[in-house]
């Protein structure tokens, strides 16, 4: 348990996502100008990454490792080349599939996520998770808790800008760094305090 | 369309990064080093061109409905392709570089430019935007790269510029510039400049 609380907080605050690997940065500055449309996007890759993670997961340990077919007869089989184009299937599909659930039997999350649900499949976080998980070769209990907290992490992050946005628009920004560019120097700032995390070793 | 409007409008005009707030992510991770820039910008632009040529090549019969996935499905091969060439023949590099040569896939440029524009317009023109964007791209991540080489470690392309003090030189190196966060200042300045130059691309409250 110990351990798998241990990855939690580390992919939430020494290795975030957002603020250290800098993934999913469009979506992160492009809808940060709201808190209350942060948190919706926040949820809805958390949704999408305990999913797909894990999922992802199983597809490269029963299918795509090397030597992972021998249960279908083929032990000298290597497919890992086929993984960028593999993962990026599952999670278009997740998302699809999830929409269609959400549309069905949570109308009212449905709603509330709207637009941002299928712009996930290409919020690089999300496939940058998965390759995270195949490079540090968790096993599908560590992906699952890498899933939870590698998407809190992001939007944790999300949401912490969005409240520094709203904040900034009492303040009198240079006309050019206005927008785009204050947003930059805030994130900056951001990642600058998230390392001061870096030290923590679990 | 004319040839020069399409390559060389997203370098200032239309810049990915500066203004679309496309292909952010890897403009931040792999810029520590000038090398590392040069062989990322190369494989996005390549990419981003070959991507849009292909999608435009066969826009008129993608079901619209599935047209995202096809979309995803033209650019992960092409980034197969680009990682396995690298793979190949640029190891070092592309050890480096780790994930970030497989999110080419997610950068948001490739997609944005398919979708925006390859879906309507003809393969050439595609393939020129494809480049155009690639370019601007590069524009941006040379910029920050040079920087933070020559601030971070007092050398171009490896080639040692200003001497360190710890190699008895008068250069302390800037240990900031080494740190990703760094690349978000110099973006930031980058827009300031941009956009103190280019007034039509303010933002109002």
């Amino acid at each position: 348990m110990e351990h798998y609380l241990s990855i939690i907080v580390k992919a939430v605050f020494i290795e975030n996502l957002a603020l250290s690997f800098f993934l999913g940065m469009c979506t992160f500055l492009a809808v940060s100008k709201k808190v209350d449309t942060a948190l919706g996007l926040g949820i809805a890759v958390v949704i999408v990454q305990v999913i797909t993670i894990p999922a992802n997961n199983l597809i490269y340990t029963y299918l795509l490792k090397p030597g992972a077919l021998t249960w279908a007869g083929y032990p000298t089989a290597d497919l890992s080349f086929l993984g960028l184009i593999s993962y990026i299937g599952v999670i278009a599909a997740m998302v699809q599939i999830l929409e269609m659930i959400l549309d069905k039997f949570f109308p009212s999350l449905y709603n509330a996520l709207g637009i941002f649900l299928p712009l996930i499949t290409v919020n690089c976080a999300i496939l940058g998770g998965s390759l995270f998980m195949i490079e540090k070769d968790y096993n599908f209990g560590e992906s699952v808790a890498y899933g939870v907290g590698s998407g809190l992490g992001w939007a944790l992050a999300i949401a912490a800008l969005a409240g520094i946005r709203e904040k900034l628009d009492y303040s009198d920004v240079p006309e050019g760094l206005r927008g785009l560019g204050m947003t930059f120097m805030t994130v900056g700032l951001m990642a600058i305090v998230f390392m001061a995390f870096a030290g923590i070793k679990l | 369309m004319k040839v020069k409007e399409l390559l060389f409008n997203p370098i200032i005009k239309n810049n990915p990064i500066a203004l679309q707030i496309l292909g952010i992510c890897s403009a931040l991770a792999v810029t520590v080093q000038l090398k590392n820039v040069f062989i990322m910008c190369g494989a996005v632009t390549l990419v981003t061109a070959f991507s849009s040529f292909s999608v435009s090549l066969i826009r008129n019969y993608i079901p619209n409905s599935i047209r995202i996935i096809v979309q995803m499905t033209v650019i992960a091969s092409m980034v197969i392709i680009a990682d396995q060439f690298m793979k190949a023949y640029l190891f070092e590099s592309e050890k480096a570089m780790a994930v970030y040569v497989g999110l080419i896939i997610t950068n948001c440029i490739v997609m944005g430019r398919t979708e925006g524009f390859a879906m309507k317009n003809g393969p050439i023109a595609s393939f020129l935007d494809g480049i155009g964007n690639g370019l601007g791209y590069s524009f941006v991540l040379l910029i920050v790269g040079f920087f933070r080489e020559l601030l971070g470690s007092g050398t171009i392309l490896g080639i040692e510029v200003f001497t360190l003090t710890k190699n008895g030189g008068w250069y302390p190196a800037n240990g900031l510039m080494l740190l990703p966060p760094s690349a978000f200042f110099i973006i930031g300045f980058i827009i300031w400049v941009i956009r103190t130059y280019d007034k039509s691309q303010l933002e109002e409250h």
